[in-house]
């Protein structure tokens, strides 16, 4: 079977996750070749052909265009399989594509059991084998699941491709995330505070126990969504990545956003009501109670 | 300018979640039930640009059995003008383009200057009804705005990508948006607004007048996740429980003198 990976570029740097999906294309057996928009002066190491297409002419983000680029490609290779990181190009891109392709999309997928994909239900608390009805399937990969392969030093075979299309999408450029004075990604103690604290009051229950560890706080999604807490102290893939020497997890159900933001933290303690939370899988101590009851005890405690 | 926001209806995330006997969905029976959080936003996007513009129909869409409409309500109360019920018995297992296919059949031909959905549905998330909406009514569309303006017959909007950086997007309408958590701050209904969407229309429509087409995938098996096992649990009294907590980050972790 034929792979077509699609690389991304972001800010003119190709992305690292590329290799992840060439990791994955070998695990399913499948003999790939690369799609990108890119430039000739960064391209990734790869034993193969490799499509691509100008990216000053092309756009970095400029979805319509870049579907009839894959869509060309397609044709003339024929693959079984065109597979995506499931960010936020490619999660926006492989619908379309698929649509193109009157191909079935699996979205996000975590794992391959005996050849059928496996993706998250309810952000993660269940799992669900996926089957595709058509022959040709569109993938999009949870970004980590399938690790790095050794990179090789080749450069892969460049055939270059084009498309006069110029798309009903403009983009305007990048603005920079909201930078604050906290900088979590050196902190070694976080307690970070999810929907669990239940009202922006307890956020204090949270900065209590952070001040007694000598830590800083930090906060999930849904309480800077609220705006309980400020966006420079969010936790997860739209915020920052952390990797403390110990982090507490405070009501928080642990979303796959906010676990690819924590997880490379050394020591996991997390506070939940609710046993079976996904956050629990990553915890190294997972203490069942009640937040507002445990923390400050737990604080007092700790301040003797 | 006719505007469409599409919802879903799904369990609360906090349920407890029980796998249905034919093994492929969770069990539907025994959960509450709400807006998916992503269709919110998207809902109360809707209602700004309308209450902008003024001169504006807004209808609003959902798939589902009886207990949808509930979800259609909380939608007029927030300030949709009117409601459509696809019914469909069977919603649970549809899969991406079954549910775009009935959705666009239903939207053609009626003009629909703007249409907003969630980014993805927080059970299923697949991130795919939007685009492929768009896709099926030839309309370009932005996926995961968490910023939006409209004037002109022009919006501009701004898509969140990964670290928090946005970029910036210019579309002339028509055009389609999938919204992404955190871009407004959704509206609670008030009373007097509650009684008026009682009042509104409410138009069902069968879901076999709508779909045609045939499923592309299907769910062979759905499970909970195996537990690592490495973890330790802790449970009791809160009091015992911090002297053990305690006691483990002094052993384990070097943070605790």
């Amino acid at each position: 079977m034929k792979a077509l990976l699609i690389a991304e570029y972001r800010d003119g740097k190709l992305l690292d996750s590329v290799y992840e999906l060439i990791a994955f294309a070998e695990q399913m057996g499948a003999e790939s070749s690369l799609f990108l928009v890119g430039s000739g002066e960064a391209l990734p190491g790869f034993n193969g052909d490799l499509y691509l297409a100008d990216i000053a002419r092309h756009g970095e983000f400029n979805p319509e265009v870049h579907k009839e680029l894959i869509l060309g490609v397609a044709k003339q290779l024929q693959p079984g399989l065109v597979v995506f990181s499931h960010s936020s190009y490619g999660w926006d891109l492989a619908p379309r594509v698929a649509f193109g392709l009157k191909a079935a999309q699996i979205s996000e997928v975590v794992a391959v059991v005996d050849g059928v994909p496996v993706v998250p239900v309810c952000n993660g608390k269940m799992r669900r084998e996926v089957k595709a009805k058509t022959e040709l399937r569109v993938m999009t990969l949870q970004a980590g699941a399938f690790g790095l392969p050794e990179i090789p030093a080749t450069a892969p075979q460049v055939i270059p491709i084009d498309t006069s299309l110029s798309g009903r999408i403009s983009f305007d450029g990048y603005e920079e995330a909201e930078k604050g004075g906290v900088d979590l990604s050196k902190a070694e103690i976080i307690v970070s505070a999810g929907r669990g604290i239940g009202k922006p009051e307890n956020v204090a229950i949270i900065r209590d126990l952070a001040k007694a560890l000598g830590g800083e706080y930090g906060a999930s999604r849904p309480v800077v969504d609220a705006e309980w807490v400020e966006h420079n102290r969010q936790v997860g893939t739209t915020g920052q990545s952390v990797s403390p020497k110990l982090y507490v997890a405070c009501g928080i159900s642990g979303a796959i956003q906010h676990l690819a933001g924590m997880k490379r933290s050394e020591f996991v303690v997390a506070i939940n009501t609710d046993k079976d939370a996904p956050i629990g899988e990553i915890a190294d101590v997972l203490v069942v109670a009640d937040l507002k009851q445990f923390v400050p005890v737990l604080t007092e405690k700790l301040q003797k | 300018m006719n505007i469409l926001v599409c919802v879903k209806q799904v369990p609360d995330m906090e349920s407890k979640f029980k796998i249905n006997a034919a093994g492929t969905w969770y069990d539907i029976t025994d959960l509450a039930w709400r807006m998916n959080e992503y269709d919110e936003y998207a809902v109360e996007q809707a209602v700004r640009l309308k209450e902008q513009l003024g001169d504006a129909d807004l209808t609003v869409i959902s798939i589902g059995p009886a207990k949808v409409t509930e979800t259609i309500k909380k939608a007029l109360a927030m300030g949709c003008d009117r409601g459509v019920h696809i019914v469909d018995e069977a919603v649970a297992g549809r899969e991406p383009y079954e549910i775009a296919s009935a959705i666009a059949a239903f939207a053609a031909g009626k003009e629909f200057a703007v249409i907003f959905t969630g980014m993805q549905s927080q059970d299923r998330g697949s991130a795919q009804v939007g685009v492929l909406l768009g896709e099926m009514l030839s309309l370009p569309s932005v996926t995961t705005i968490v910023d939006f303006a409209y004037a002109d017959g022009t919006a501009v909007v701004k898509r969140e990508l990964e670290g928090g950086i946005k970029a910036r997007i210019k579309v002339a309408v028509p055009a389609l948006f999938t919204c992404q958590l955190g871009l407004n701050t959704v509206r609670y209904p008030t009373l007097p607004n509650i009684m008026k969407a009682k009042k509104k229309e409410l138009l069902a429509v069968p879901m076999a007048e709508l779909l045609s087409v045939e499923p592309r995938q299907e769910t062979v098996k759905i499970s909970f996740p195996e537990k690592k096992g490495s973890g330790l649990i802790l449970e009791g009294d809160p009091a015992e429980l911090a002297d053990k907590l305690i006691r483990i980050l002094k052993d384990k972790t070097g943070v605790l003198a």
